[in-house]
């Protein structure tokens, strides 16, 4: 076993068996601890799977999928399923990210578990779990495997959900599940329509689409898109997203928000266009018109919004419809814009509901009508998520602007009538944005406190600051280096696309 | 000619241990007459059956009482898998069984003597060759069950569903061989292979009316037993009104016996231009309406035979990929059956497992009660809950119940080889609403805790485990399933 496939096992072994270590553990605090301790190997795991061959100078006919590391063993033949992971420049940044998230979630619950539920442990527990799943799906490089992970998460984030959220999570949960479900049974028929015609389900050699038929490829694509749709989420399917995220508690919402949608648009990019090359061709008018619905329905129902939680939860469909835009441009640049703009999303929103979970925690509401002065009163937390808006409504210089800027870029170069309307609703899309996220941080921050503010203490606990440290920075070095995540990317973008040339 | 057949008796010998067994209980029962004794002999016996069905399966396959070619007696690997898991279920059962015999309202001997008569059906089924040999293996199936389901003294709802059971299972059986004797009329055989050739090589026979109503009468009396939908009626009053364990042999073994019959007549005898499209429309109804129904109900054994009849489903549902001509390859015929066998003997653990959760948890001689009856019980009961919550997950379909997901995968991907779509979406919308109602049952397991129960007997528990800890192992290794179901 070299290195690499140590490494690939180890991500997910160490987060699986940690998840055990930590309920078998007696004592809750022992257990949580042991948790977030495996989290942290996890995270050191995902470190070093960027060394490794990064050939793409080669030359030649070459795959269009050339992972950095590869384990491929053999698991149920009978079902088309091998045991296939592999890592590269697309998924390496949203496993580093997944593996951050968890772990700062785990540190997060160390410090303080949500009311209203059982241990801190079973929920340190079920947050590796969940890692596992989201893990597993970015490093699947076998369609069934890929549709077994993709399963793995809805269970114990219902379970999160259910059993530490606020006062309406049983119907939020609920909900949740079965909305999500709806898309993985879409994904696991089109996995199959893929495989039945195709014969096989490793995804190196069925990305590019070798030999489809087109019906097979329209057909497949629509079920799949369908069920990342679901996922991401994109308008109209995104009901389920606004009342999980404001139901779950804080560590649920920040691994909901920050990785759990971008299953979808990685199963897009990844599975959806690579696979399905032709159909995407055929859809992705309409993909980008719903995903610029998507970005204005999200951003007017923003501006109508009343609760913390819910307008965090809308801004999400708003910015999940840029990555969606960029990925229905089918260029270089668009898919780009999607990558840069998962893991923006992935960081600020994850920063965003950390913060919203300090207000609510501090001051038991939600409602904007009762909160106002936050500056006055506690101004490190009223300055963090002034930073936090700022950050998502995509000023230059922030993580966020990358990916919004170059989605409507994308569209713009794209060219012809369609593309260019989509552009400048899109841009008028992020106007609103702007405007939604500052009179959040009016209502919130300014004015004069209210009771429930009023009383509130300045400070801000350790464990909060190195919870939300690492999230302010790579907001920051995402915004003024985006070749960190860029320039892994540029090489498989580009091979994946070759294919449309 | 010699008028005296040979018989190969090595081949009748899982049959021989299974009847042999049900003896040898009677026996017990008179001569020890102790409870304990009269278990155990059961409980060897159906060990011994197993391993015999085992080794002899492992040989080649094995045929007797042949006329010609034709033989009424094949025991070849689906046979031995049948047979095996009968047995085992027989097993399980009378582990189940523990506490409701020490309750005293049952007559030891008398029920496991039943039970082993019962498993002696469920053996020689898989292994019949002609209409009649499996009417009459099903019977013997069936028949002990009237029995066992009323056979607690003094219960009303045991009675009724005794009664509901015995006529709804007597007009099946009468409308198969009605159907057979029509089949016999028409084309003048009986052996399973020799009607399948006669009916495939004559266009005309083929399209006679009355070969269309002959398949028609047999597909229906069948699909009775299997409680598919639109002859599903009596099985949840029958589950509910029957002791927890024989309920448990009711959804298990009993409904593994009906989906086996169907397969032998459907795969072997009958058209698949005639049989595919109807089989296709049951199994959309069967798993359409035992969801839909299921999600309504308050009772926990009434939501396991409901959602047991939408399981029967989509157990038919890769037979459903006959409709089609891309179904009728022998490629996908072959994919289709196995992946059928494969999702029963998923399914069959899994459910095994979910009543044996039930009968742990509910006090000893007692039915299932309502969902409220078990609130709490997974925070009182961790392991048993934790087992029941898994069982009942993979009835669902989703991880971390893996045998359940795979067995919804092998169904998805044979219905999608038969290019079967539509039928593979049906399936994939009812995996969603299936979710609904177990998620609603171990929501209930998990809620703050209500009435105290009573401490699990531990046989029950053993039976649990070994179920769970094989689902779990069948579930990291589906093709261990894969290639028994497909020999």
């Amino acid at each position: 076993m070299t290195f690499g496939e140590f490494l690939l096992v180890a991500v997910l072994a160490v987060p699986a068996l940690g998840a055990v270590a930590a309920v078998a553990t007696p004592g809750d605090r022992a257990g949580r601890l042991v948790g977030t301790v495996a989290a942290g190997l996890t995270l050191l795991a995902t470190l070093p799977l960027v060394s490794g061959d990064h050939g793409w100078f080669g030359y030649g006919p070459s795959p269009a999928v050339q992972p950095w590391h590869q384990l491929d063993l053999p698991w149920a033949p009978g079902l088309d399923l091998r045991f296939h992971l592999g890592v590269d420049g697309i998924s390496w940044p949203l496993v580093v990210l997944t593996a951050l998230l968890t772990l700062l979630c785990c540190g997060y619950t160390l410090w303080r578990v949500p009311e209203g539920g059982g241990s801190g442990r079973a929920l340190v527990a079920l947050l590796l779990v969940v890692e596992v799943g989201i893990l597993g799906t970015f490093l699947a490089l076998d369609l069934v495997l890929f549709f077994l992970f993709f399963e793995v998460v809805l269970l114990p984030m219902y379970a999160i959900i259910a059993g530490w959220g606020g006062d309406d999570r049983r119907r939020a949960a609920r909900k949740f599940v079965l909305y999500t479900l709806f898309g993985s049974v879409l994904l696991l028929v089109g996995v199959y329509v893929v495989v039945a015609a195709a014969g096989t389900a490793d995804l190196v050699t069925l990305t590019g689409g070798s030999g489809l038929p087109r019906g097979t490829q329209l057909a497949a694509f629509t079920l799949l898109a369908l069920a990342f749709a679901v996922k991401s989420p994109l308008w109209p399917l995104h009901s389920w997203l606004p009342d999980a995220h404001t139901q779950a508690p804080t560590v649920g919402s920040v691994i909901l928000a920050g990785v759990l949608l971008k299953m979808g648009t990685y199963g897009l990019i990844r599975v959806a266009v690579g696979v399905a090359p032709e159909g995407a061709r055929w859809a992705a008018p309409v993909l980008g018109v719903l995903a610029v619905a998507a970005i204005l329905v999200g951003s007017l129902v923003c501006l109508a919004q009343d609760e913390l939680k819910r307008l965090i939860a809308y801004s999400s469909v708003g910015h999940m419809g840029f990555v969606l835009l960029g990925v229905a441009t089918l260029t270089a640049t668009g898919l780009q814009a999607a990558l840069i703009g998962n893991i923006a999303h992935g960081v600020i929103t994850g920063l965003l509901f950390f913060l919203a979970g300090a207000v609510k925690d501090r001051t038991h509401t939600g409602s904007l009508a009762e909160l106002s002065g936050l500056r006055e009163t506690t101004p490190r937390l009223a300055g963090l998520l002034g930073f936090a808006a700022v950050a998502s409504l995509g000023l230059p210089g922030l993580a966020g602007f990358w990916g919004e800027a170059f989605a409507v870029i994308a569209a713009i170069r794209r060219g012809g009538g369609l593309w260019t309307t989509l552009a400048v609703l899109a841009a008028l899309g992020g106007a609103l944005t702007a405007a939604y996220f500052l009179r959040l941080l009016r209502r919130v921050s300014h004015g004069r406190p209210s009771p429930a503010v009023g009383r509130l203490a300045p400070g801000l606990a350790g464990a909060e600051l190195t919870a939300w440290a690492p999230l302010v920075l790579l907001a920051l070095a995402v915004g003024l280096a985006p070749a960190l995540v860029l320039s892994y990317a540029a090489g498989p973008v580009n091979a994946l696309l070759a294919v449309f040339d | 000619m010699s008028l005296v057949q040979s018989v190969d008796h090595v081949a009748l010998l899982p049959a021989y241990l299974a009847a042999g067994t049900a003896v040898l209980v009677l026996l017990a029962d008179l001569l020890v007459a102790r409870a304990g004794v009269t278990v155990a002999v059961a409980a060897v016996g159906a060990a011994a059956t197993t391993l015999g069905a085992a080794g002899v399966g492992t040989g080649d396959e094995r045929r007797t009482f042949c006329v010609g070619a034709d033989c009424s007696y094949v025991f070849g690997g689906r046979a031995a898998l049948v047979a095996a898991v009968v047995a085992l279920l027989t097993l399980g059962v009378l582990a189940l069984s523990g506490p409701l015999l020490r309750a005293g309202r049952t007559p030891v001997g008398e029920y496991a003597f039943l039970l082993a008569c019962a498993m002696t059906g469920g053996v020689l089924l898989g292994a019949a060759g002609d209409l009649i040999t499996l009417v009459v293996a099903l019977e013997t199936l069936t028949l002990p069950l009237y029995v066992l389901v009323g056979l607690r003294r003094g219960s009303l709802a045991g009675a009724e569903a005794a009664v509901t059971f015995f006529v709804v299972s007597v007009v099946a059986t009468t409308l198969t061989l009605l159907g057979a004797a029509l089949l016999y009329a028409v084309t003048g055989a009986l052996h399973l292979d020799r009607l399948g050739a006669v009916l495939a090589a004559d266009a005309h026979v083929r399209d006679l009316p009355l070969t269309t109503v002959a398949v028609a009468l047999v597909v229906a009396g069948l699909a009775f037993k299997v409680a598919a939908v639109p002859f599903h009626a009596w099985a949840p009053a029958t589950y509910d009104g029957a002791p927890l364990p024989v309920a448990a042999y009711l959804s298990t073994a009993s409904k593994l016996g009906g989906v086996v019959a169907l397969l032998a007549v459907v795969q072997r005898a009958l058209p698949a231009t005639v049989t595919g499209p109807v089989l296709a429309l049951l199994a959309a109804l069967t798993m359409t309406v035992g969801n839909l129904v299921a999600l309504r109900q308050q009772r926990t054994v009434r939501l396991l035979a409901w959602s047991s009849v939408a399981q029967a489903g989509y157990v038919l549902a890769p037979l459903g990929a006959l409709a089609l001509a891309a179904g009728r390859t022998a490629d996908a015929r072959a994919a289709a059956y196995a992946a059928a066998v494969a999702y029963l003997v998923f399914f069959v653990l899994l459910e095994l497992a979910a009543f044996a959760a039930v009968v742990a948890l509910r006090p000893a001689d007692g039915d299932g009660g309502t969902l409220a009856d078990l609130r709490g019980s997974a925070r009182r009961h961790p392991w048993v809950g934790g087992a029941f919550a898994l069982a009942l997950v993979g009835l669902a379909g989703l991880p971390p119940g893996l045998a359940g997901l795979f067995a919804k995968v092998t169904v998805v991907r044979a219905l999608l080889a038969g290019h079967a779509g539509w039928l593979a979406l049906v399936v994939a919308l009812n995996a969603v609403l299936g979710l609904a109602y177990y998620l609603r049952l171990i929501a209930t397991l998990y809620a703050a805790p209500g009435p105290a129960t009573a401490r699990p007997a531990r046989l029950v528990v053993a039976a649990l485990g070994v179920a769970t800890a094989l689902a779990v192992v069948v579930g990291f290794a589906p093709q261990l399933v894969l290639d028994l179901a497909a020999r």
